[in-house]
């Protein structure tokens, strides 16, 4: 029995690569939902569902802070603010739908090669890596350095940063103030 | 199962491959504005795969340099789509349309 169980183990993948396997499934459904999905808010529902997707792939890559920021920013602002501008330009909700555009076979054709090409530099090439086993510590280590990091090695784009945001953000208010008022 | 096995990384690179085509193909062909919109936040979103499997697998993982830019990108992406959004609804409330294929007042 014991030796049954192991000669079937081997023929299953390893759990971190179900895990990945089914995330990226998710994903790749969900980006599949948001480039074709006729209905405008259908492709915003992909969206989320992608960016979340994607959050959890950062998780699987032992990146949680990156992936907490993934949720809250992408997931929680971005998404809303796109449903927003759906709502707010035109009924789309009720099946109105926008197709393509004259540039249909040229796109696919572009974004085809694009990832053929791409494909086949990545399992060509040999990568540099390290011994992908060896522990990266604790998330309690990761989060305090990269605190550090923000306010010591990248100090000028951090500060260039929130520039940019206020700048973005104040730009982004007075464009979209109704002038007629 | 003795240790815990790590996805290769080429399945990431992949993985955001495919993401970034399918952001490439909505940017190009979609005719909604924020359509376009929502493709290049794909395509960004991609990139960020990219630069975390590349930190997860680098040999200068202490670094830390693959979580900053992803944080960089993040953020510059919120600020994008403000602007984006932005612009999009300005063009809406001048035009009554944000079909791409309209707006044309540039044109010769």
């Amino acid at each position: 029995m014991q030796g049954l169980m192991e000669q079937l183990s081997a023929f299953i993948p390893p759990i971190t690569h179900q895990v990945f396997l089914a995330l990226a499934i998710f994903v790749i459904a969900c980006s599949l939902l948001v480039a074709l999905a006729r209905n405008l808010f259908h492709s915003a529902l992909g969206l989320v569902g992608a960016l979340f997707g994607i959050a959890a792939v950062f998780a699987l890559l032992e990146a949680e802070f990156v992936a907490v920021v993934q949720v809250l920013v992408y997931v929680g602002a971005i998404s809303t603010l796109i449903t927003f501008a759906i709502m707010l330009t035109r009924g789309m909700m009720y099946g109105r739908t926008s197709g393509t555009n004259r540039q249909l076979l040229a796109s696919v054709m572009a974004a085809g090669t694009f990832f053929a090409v791409v494909l086949g530099i990545v399992f060509n090439v040999e990568w540099p890596q390290a011994d992908p086993t060896a522990p990266i510590g604790s998330g309690a280590q990761i989060i305090p350095t990269l605190g550090l990091l923000f306010v010591n090695d990248y100090l000028v784009a951090f500060e260039l940063l929130a520039l940019l945001l206020l700048v973005a953000l104040s730009g982004a208010l007075l464009l979209a103030r109704d002038r007629n008022k | 199962m003795d240790t815990l096995q790590l996805v290769p990384l080429e399945w990431y690179l992949g993985l955001a491959a495919f993401v970034f085509s399918a952001g490439l193909y909505t940017a190009l062909a979609r005719r909604n504005a924020i359509a376009v919109l929502m493709g290049i936040e794909l395509m960004l979103n991609a990139v960020n795969i990219n630069l975390i499997g590349f930190w997860r697998y680098s040999t200068t993982m202490a670094a830390l340099a693959g979580q900053v830019f992803v944080v960089f990108v993040i953020a510059i992406a919120a600020a994008e789509a403000a602007v984006g959004l932005a612009l999009i609804i300005s063009v809406y409330r001048n035009r009554k349309t944000v079909n791409l294929d309209d707006l044309d007042l540039l044109r010769g």
